[in-house]
Parts: C-alpha cells; structure tokens; sequence
C-alpha cells in the first residue's frame, strides 16, 4: 500500500515532476499496477540459467567524431563549442 | 563536561588513537579509443566537444560496444594487484541526473565486478605492510563541467564531453591504510605498477582521481569490531586529483577530526570537498550520501567470461621484481634501486646509463639528477640518456669534479627549463673552463718526478738540455700519455727555472 | 534511382513527418514506399517517438534498418505516429493526436506501432517498420488487418532505435501480406557490431506454403477468460484451417502465463525509468530553462515534455529498481522471463509452433480504455515472446463487427522462418 507520500518521494527520486492534481489519480493507479505485481512473489527468486551471447568486443581502432556542426547542431544553447546547461548550484 | 570525559570518544582522545584510511582510485586506462565507442582519446589539446559520436553523446537511439583493449588493460592490472577474476562479470548502470552524464546513467560494474580480493605490497610506517584490493572495475568517465557567471551575471554551466566515455579503472582498497604517508606511499607504488604495466600515462592531466574514506578510531577499534565506533563516522573526501593533494586532504582531515573529538562532538559519516589551493576539506552540499543509484544490468551488453583470458596474460617486470634485479644486477642499494624503480620512466633512464658504471650512476640519478629535477617540477624524459652518459664518463675519468658535474647538470637543466636545447656537457665544461686543467694534475706529477729524479733535476740547473726531456719522459710515463708533451716541457721548464721545488 | 512523390491523403493520421519527394535507389526494395516508425532515428529527419520532448530533434544519423533500406533502394516516405516512446496499445499516448483505424474511424488502431499499420492498411504505403516490445507490432496488425511481425530477438540491429526496453524491444516489418514480410526480412537481419547484442543469423528464406506434419500447439491460456468469446471462436476457425491444410493441432498449457505480463511491465518501465533519463534539453529537443537550477529545470522539462502514461511508467520503473525494491520487482521478473523461456522451450520440444489470438479483443473505440491496468492486461497474449525473445507473428484471421482479428503464430528461438512458412500457408489458404 503506497500513500501519496510515497508518490511523491517516488517523482523526487526519478526527478519527474507531477502536476498537483494528478496526485490522487497517481496514487490510485500505481496501488492497482503494484497489487498486480504481487503475482512475482510466487516466483522462486534466482530461478532458470541465462545463456547467450557472451564477450562481445570492438577493436581499439579510431572511427572519426562527428564533424561540429552535427555534434551541436540540435542543442538549443552552445557558447563556444560548449553546450550550456542550467546551473548545477 | 563530565558526560564527555567519561565517554570512550574522550578517554581515546588520550594519545592512543589511529587512523583508519581506505582509498578508491580511479585511472584513465591509456587506450587509443574510448570505452564504448571509436572516438579518439587524445582530446586534450583540442577544442571542446570534438571528440564525439552519437554514443558517448548519449544521442537517442545509440547503443554502447565494449572496447577489447580497455578489457585487456583492466586484466593487467588486476593480475598485477593479484586478485581473482570473476568467472562471469557484467556491466550496470548506475543511475543518475547530472549535467556531466549524458544518457543520465553511467555504465560501470556493480554486483559482478571484473576482479576482487587482491593485494598490494607497500612501505607502511612500520615496514613493509600488505593493502588490501577489494575489487577493480571498469566505467566510464564522464563529460567535464565549467561553471560560469557569478557576482554580476547568472549563473550557468558549460559542458564538453571529449572525457565523456573514456575508460576508467576503478581500485578500491580495504581500510588497511594508516596515515596519510602511507596513502601517498600506496598510491605511488600504485601508479608505478599501472605504468610498468603500459595502462596508464600519469603525465595525463586528469588521468588519477582519488576519493578517501578516514575516520579516527580508538586504536584497536577497527579491527576488533569490523567497524568505526558510534560518534566517530567517517568522512569521505570525494575527487581529489593529485597524490600531494591526497596526502593534503587526509592531513587536514585529521587535525579537523581530532579538534571535534576533542570537543568532545559527535563525528557524522559525511562527504567533503578539497580544495586544492587553499589545502581545507569543506561541507559538501550535495545529497550524495543519500542516493539511490538504482544499479540493474545493462540491457545493450552482454557478459564477460575473462578468467582464462586472464590467465593467459603474460604480465611485464613489475616494480618489486626490477627493484630486486636492480640490486642483483647493478649492485644498487636497497634505497637506491627503491627510488630507481619508483617510476618507469627513471628506471628506464638509469637502464640507459648504468653501463658507464652502474654505482655512479646509480648516486648521480637517484641523489642528485632526481632532485634537481624535482626543484625545478620537471620530467626526467627530458633529459638525454646520452648527454647524461657524458656527464658520467667524465666523472668516471676524473676530467671534473663532484662539484663542477653539479654545477653543468644545473647549467644544461635550466636551459631545458627555458625550453631551448641544452648543450653537451662537455660543450659546457669547455665554455665554462670546469675541466681539471692539465696543469692540476701536471704540477702533482712534475713535483713527483723532480722528487724522484733529483740528480736529473740538478743536471738540468747545470744546464744538460737533455735532462729536461728526461724528465718530460718520465712525466709522460706517469700521466699515460693525457697530457701534450709541449705542454709538459713548458710547465717542467718554468717550475724548474723559478725554483719551484 | 527516382524520386516517388508521396502525396496520398492522411485522413487516418497515421504521419508525423511526411517526404512529398522521396528518393530511392537500386536493389531489391527499388522504388517501393516504405514508412518508418518515428523511434528509429533518421538522418536529417525530423524524429519525435510521438513526444513533446523530442520536439525539433533531427537525428545526425540513420539507424541500422535505415542504412540497409536505402541500400536496397527504398523510398522512405515518412515518420509514423506512435504511443510515446513505445508506451501504449491504442497508439492514444500520442503528442501529436491519436491515429484513426482506417477500418473504422471511431476506434483505435492499436499501438505502439498505429501509424504504421494504418498507413499499410490504407493504402498509403507498401511496407511499413514497426517495433515491438510487448507486441506493439503484432496489436496494431491484428487490428487494423494486416500482417506484422516481431523477429527472434538480436536477428535485427537495434542501433539507431529510441530505447524503450532494451531487453525486449525489436524492429520489424509490417506489411500487407507475408511474402512482402519476407522480403523485408531479407533486408532486415543483418548482423551489427554496433549493437552488442546482435546475431549472426541472416534470413534468406523464401516462405514455403507446406505445412504437412507440422505440429502446433495451441496453449489453453491463449483462450482463457479474458478473450473475447468471438475472437477465440473465428481464431479457432483459423486453426482448422490450418489443420486441412495437413498441420496436427495439440492443446497443451502454459503455466509462466500467470506472471508473463507482471514480468513483463516491470522490466519494461524499470529499462524505460533509466532510458529516458538522458532528455535533458541540453543536446538537443526543446532547450531546459536557464533561468532555474539544474534540478528544478530537469524535474520541468519532464513534467511537462512527457504525457502522463509516460510519466507513470518512468516513476514506476524507478520504484522497481529502487533501495528495498529491486528484489521484488526487478530481479524477480528476470526470474519470471526465464521460466517463460523455459516454458516454450518445453512446448517446442513437442510443437513446432504455437498459435493463438494476437489481442484478447477487437480494436478498442477511441478513449475507451482510460484505465492504464486494464489498457496492460490487453497485452498478455503478446508480451510471452518478447519475454523469451521468440519470433511472432499476426496475420489477418476474419472480422468480428467488422472489425479485424488477428491470428499468431510463435515459433522457437531463430525459427522465423518456419513462422514465415505457417503465416504464408495460412494466408494461401484464406484465399484458396
């Protein structure tokens, strides 16, 4: 059983905002989808061996970087080849 | 204060405390293309953001590809520090939102590390001491941040991802450190096992970052309990980026413990910041202790099943085994071939020189040339191995003295300093006249002779030309012929003549 | 070498971004119209996963699939509109307005993959790539009518596709008869270094209409209670057909079944919370505001760039993985994957291949299905294969009101040609 508390706590750990309103919606549906999660417990845990492909490697060779204009073309703000990001502090 | 003096916090405070210290050191390993993608490594006398693609971009749709070299790598120095691969190791993810980290996950290794368990032989404080290697895994670097504005204008952040997927090797130590001596001294063995190894170029600005973990412990503490007492947390430094800072920061970290237990207050585990310039640890504002890194496998990678791989490799001289063949071999002291294998670079250079005579070589590079080096914060592969052998062969044959060998090692570092090419040294005898003249020697020899031969020298004041050239012979016997005969007849002359016994 | 002029009308909304001049080359896709779904990254076209958040974003590169199909010379004609980044069974979870069923425009095309099947469905286009990552192929061809299919996992590169579930996910063709999904197969599996968890197993096939002797297996889970009774009924029609054509039809039960969809939405949202992370405006798509903290700006642009079913299953996701949480979600539904694949492994020791309803029911009208649980729990009948990483296909089965149904075939790991073969067998035997 998750409370809105715990919605809360969940949007502030994956830093996603939610709109106020959609709070009780919110809770409601992740107590339904969590209650039919449940079924997982009957599974043994560690069960059935994993096989396939294993050692996939590239070799230490250089492949060109995009040229500039590619690298920085989507981004909304560059200064002097950086691109700029809001203030970490 | 009573409820302070009675507690153990206080009691311990009476002297008998130790510090407990465990690293995590985190390396760029020194291959040709980044962890998971082609783009070049070498990115650090270029512009920024010119060395990308669309994977370490973190560009929608891009998947990783893991770099066999940088496994290679990683194998090395996990055999080298003796531990045991894990039959089969994964990738994770550890997740989390920073400007730095492009897909907002950094790809690392969480549950299945590459390699666990292993050693390092180090000098402790008390002799020689074994540091334990918890484990050694592989990540990727991220982007590199530069934070703009301020007092007059907004603040912001620039970012350049050139560093964003290069290879990092991660070692952490278990808390078998005990001062800040013995970090620097770990580290530095550390350093010059990775570089023997060919993994690691420590010249490479950014290449080493350290973060420490200390706390003070009643001494005994640790190891009877497994853990730090209640009060006495401990805090972790996080991103130091120089051996000198390491030992810095712990030193500081010490004397800002010790004050607060003093004062009798509760020791919280925390995370701190140092401060290179002004060698202070301070509060970290961030939540890191808090968070939740959500490791899971990475889903675009497969597993890794290394061992026998592992066991195949063949590891190069490490720096204990060169250090003992330097002492078989050369004849070098315990101290000197110490301080000779240290670093690959000095152990190559006196490698090159050794032959002229391996004694002499070895006080000249490690008592003198390293510490002129040193004083003036320069390399030692910028020093010719050939100009270097000169310098000794004269030294050998006594054409110069200790002190005049000092004095063209200095003239010959600084003009290296100043980035002009140096001179031969024996270039530089000759312009600065340093060479044992003729004359030193001569007149020793000549006074010999005139001892020796008193009847000739008698003939001579009674005017037998052919005395002299008797005594010229008999001083060219004993010089072996270094010195010219006109030379010898002049000097012979002039002694003679002015009576000069 | 041409230029096809795409100029059909899109009643049916089935583009996001559409190429009036479309030019094409040589080889065995000459001149054909393919449209391609808008999570595969296109170089120099507008590519959005039906998201605000990826506004404006023009990929500098083409995906994989997109080199190997302008190779052979098709003519890539659009973007199809799809649920956001891959969430969705109705295609509704659009940015850029739902996608119509051209067989009725009142109900949903199915998703995440609607624009493409419209697009086939209709007429505007020959071929369409879709993917699927709990059967978001396979949905929206049995409910707009035509065939669409999800290969064995790692036969075809993913490299250039927006990550949803990594684990799960796979590019694949959808078109309006098997032979046309052959041949894009042929295009298609080719091994990628790029994509670390691609195989070498390339498909060469021409599908082959014999199925005498072949056993399928028909789990009695796929006609359980959730199914709508006249969607079993004219599927089980469809599976007697297949059985005069000379197949022996074996009944037969699956019992990971009960937790194959639970397994399934844990992986998917906990894969989908840790690929969506990297939509920070700063590379690219609508910039983040420089006026705020880092945090502040990110938590923002999330809000606000991401619908809500998005944002459910991020947060979902998130919690899965989380401290205390990870065994219990995330672990044990890895747990669950592997007795599903140990489930048809079993099965497949006795069966060639597996059949059954694709969808429970017939398409949804438009905004009927507002509860995101029961909106899940239509997929169960698809997501067993992308668990296992099994080929599975839906091909055109009959109507109910009207409406398409859509029969599946599943065949073992690397099996997709005999998939083919089944799906080719019965479509001859339709119109026989």
């Amino acid at each position: 059983m998750i409370s809105e508390r715990d919605v809360l706590h969940i949007a502030e750990l994956a830093d996603i905002g939610i709109i106020r309103e959609e709070l009780d919606e919110f809770t409601g549906q992740f107590n339904d989808i969590l209650d039919y999660f449940d079924i997982l417990d009957q599974v043994e845990a560690g069960a059935g061996a994993e096989t396939g492909l294993y050692n996939v490697f590239r070799d230490d060779e250089v492949v060109p970087s995009l040229p500039p204009d590619e690298i920085l073309g989507n981004a909304g703000e560059t200064e002097d080849g950086f691109f700029r990001a809001p203030r970490v502090m | 204060m009573s409820s302070v003096s009675g507690s153990p916090a206080f009691k311990a405070l009476e002297g008998d405390d130790e510090v407990i210290i465990g690293l995590e050191v985190h390396c760029q390993l020194d291959t040709r293309t980044k962890l998971f993608c082609g783009c070049s490594t070498d990115y650090r006398d270029d512009g920024p953001n010119t060395h990308v693609c669309p994977i370490c971009l973190g560009l929608p749709g891009s998947l990783p590809a893991v770099n066999r070299k940088a496994v290679e790598f990683a194998l090395k120095v996990a055999k080298a520090l003796n531990c045991r691969v894990l039959e089969e190791s994964e990738f994770s993810r550890k997740n989390y939102f920073y400007p730095d980290l492009n897909k907002g996950f950094q790809i690392s290794q969480y549950d299945k590390p590459l390699a666990v368990e292993g050693w390092l032989r180090i000098e402790g404080d008390n002799g020689e001491k074994t540091v334990r290697i918890t484990r050694v895994h592989m990540e990727e670097d991220p982007g590199r941040l530069v934070h703009k504005g301020g007092a007059d204008r907004p603040k912001y952040t620039l970012v350049d991802y050139n560093r964003a997927g290069i290879p990092l090797i991660e070692m952490v130590t278990e808390p078998d450190i005990r001062s800040p001596k013995e970090a620097r001294r770990f580290l530095n063995k550390l350093r010059a096992t990775l570089e023997y190894l060919g993994v690691f170029d420590s010249e490479k600005e950014g290449s080493l970052r350290v973060d420490a973990n200390i706390s003070i412990q009643p001494r005994g503490w640790f190891e009877a309990h497994g853990k730090g007492m209640e009060g006495r947390g401990r805090t972790e430094i996080k991103n130091i980026s120089s051996y000198k800072g390491v030992e810095k920061a712990l030193t500081f970290e010490i004397t800002r413990q010790k004050n607060l237990i003093r004062r009798g207050q509760r020791l919280e585990t925390a995370t701190r910041h140092f401060v290179e310039t002004r060698g202070v640890t301070t509060a970290s504002r961030s939540k890191e202790m808090e968070q939740d890194y959500r490791y899971f496998p990475e889903p675009d990678l497969v597993p890794l099943r290394v061992s026998d791989w592992c066991e195949r490799i063949v590891l190069p001289e490490l720096p204990d085994a060169r250090h003992n063949r330097f002492m078989e071999e050369y004849g070098c002291s315990y101290n000197h071939a110490r301080t000779l294998t240290g670093d690959l670079r000095v152990a190559e250079f006196y490698e090159k020189v050794a032959a002229v005579d391996p004694r002499i070589a070895a006080t000249w590079v490690a008592d003198t040339l390293l510490g002129e080096l040193n004083y003036r914060d320069m390399n030692i592969a910028k020093v010719s191995p050939s100009h270097f052998i000169e310098l000794l062969q004269m030294l050998r044959e006594d054409v110069i003295t200790d002190k005049s060998a000092v004095e063209v090692l200095r003239v010959i570092l600084d003009q290296l300093a100043e980035g002009c090419q140096c001179e031969a040294p024996s270039t530089c005898v000759a312009r600065l006249n340093l060479a044992k003249t003729a004359d030193d020697g001569l007149d020793a020899v000549i006074e010999e002779v005139t001892e020796e031969h008193p009847q000739a020298v008698e003939d001579f004041h009674n005017g037998r030309k052919e005395a002299l050239n008797f005594l010229v012979g008999q001083v060219m016997r004993k010089t072996r012929g270094r010195v010219d005969p006109g030379d010898v007849n002049r000097r012979l002359h002039e002694i003679l003549s002015h009576g000069g016994t | 070498m041409g230029i096809f002029a795409f100029s059909a009308p899109d009643p049916c909304n089935a583009f996001i971004t559409r190429i009036p001049e479309a030019e094409y080359g040589d080889g065995k896709l000459a001149g054909v119209s393919i449209a391609v779904k808008d999570n595969i990254s296109t170089k120099g076209i507008p590519t959005t996963c039906g998201s605000k958040i990826l506004e404006g974003y023009i990929p500098p590169y083409d995906a994989h699939v997109v080199e190997l199909l302008r190779a052979e010379g098709a003519a890539i004609v659009g973007k199809t509109n799809m649920d956001e980044f891959g969430m969705g069974t109705t295609t509704e979870n659009s940015a850029y307005g739902p996608t119509l069923n051209p067989a009725d425009r009142e109900r949903v095309p199915g998703g995440s993959s609607g624009g493409s099947a419209a697009a086939v469905a209709s007429g505007m286009v020959a071929m369409a790539l879709g993917t699927d990552t709990g059967g978001s192929i396979r949905c929206p061809a049995a409910f707009c009518g035509i065939v669409g299919m999800k290969p064995t996992y790692g036969r075809v590169s993913r490299y250039g596709l927006v990550a949803y579930a990594n684990s799960l996910e796979q590019i694949g063709p959808m078109a309006a008869n098997v032979p046309d999904i052959s041949l894009l197969l042929q295009v298609l599996t080719c091994h990628d270094p790029r994509d670390s968890t691609s195989i070498t197993a390339p498909y060469t096939h021409t599908p082959d209409p014999d199925i005498h002797g072949l056993k399928i297996g028909v789990p009695e889970e796929y006609f359980g209670k959730g199914v709508d009774p006249r969607v079993a009924s004219i599927v089980w029609e469809g599976i007697s057909l297949l059985e005069r054509l000379g197949a022996e039809i074996i009944t037969c039960r699956m019992p990971s079944m009960d937790y194959a969809l639970a397994a399934y939405y844990v992986t998917c949202m906990s894969e989908a919370s840790s690929n969506l992370a990297r939509f920070d405006g700063v590379r690219y798509g609508p910039p983040a505001d420089p006026k705020k903290q880092w945090h502040e700006s990110f938590q923002e642009r999330r809000r606000d760039g991401f619908g809500k079913e998005v944002r459910r299953r991020v947060m979902l996701g998130t919690f899965a993985l989380s401290s205390g949480y990870y065994g219990k979600y995330y672990a044990k539904a890895q747990s669950a994957r592997r007795n599903v694949a140990a489930d048809f492994s079993r099965l497949f020791s006795e069966v060639d291949v597996l059949a059954g309803p694709t969808m429970p029911t017939i398409a949804f009208r438009l905004g009927e299905k507002s509860d995101p649980l029961s909106m899940y729990l239509s997929d169960i009948l698809t997501v067993p294969a992308n668990l296992a990483g099994v080929p599975a296909i839906s091909v055109p089965c009959g109507k109910v009101d009207g409406m398409p149904v859509g029969l599946q075939i599943m065949g073992r790991w690397c099996a997709d040609e005999r998939v083919i073969d089944v799906a080719y067998a019965f479509e001859e035997g339709v119109s026989a």
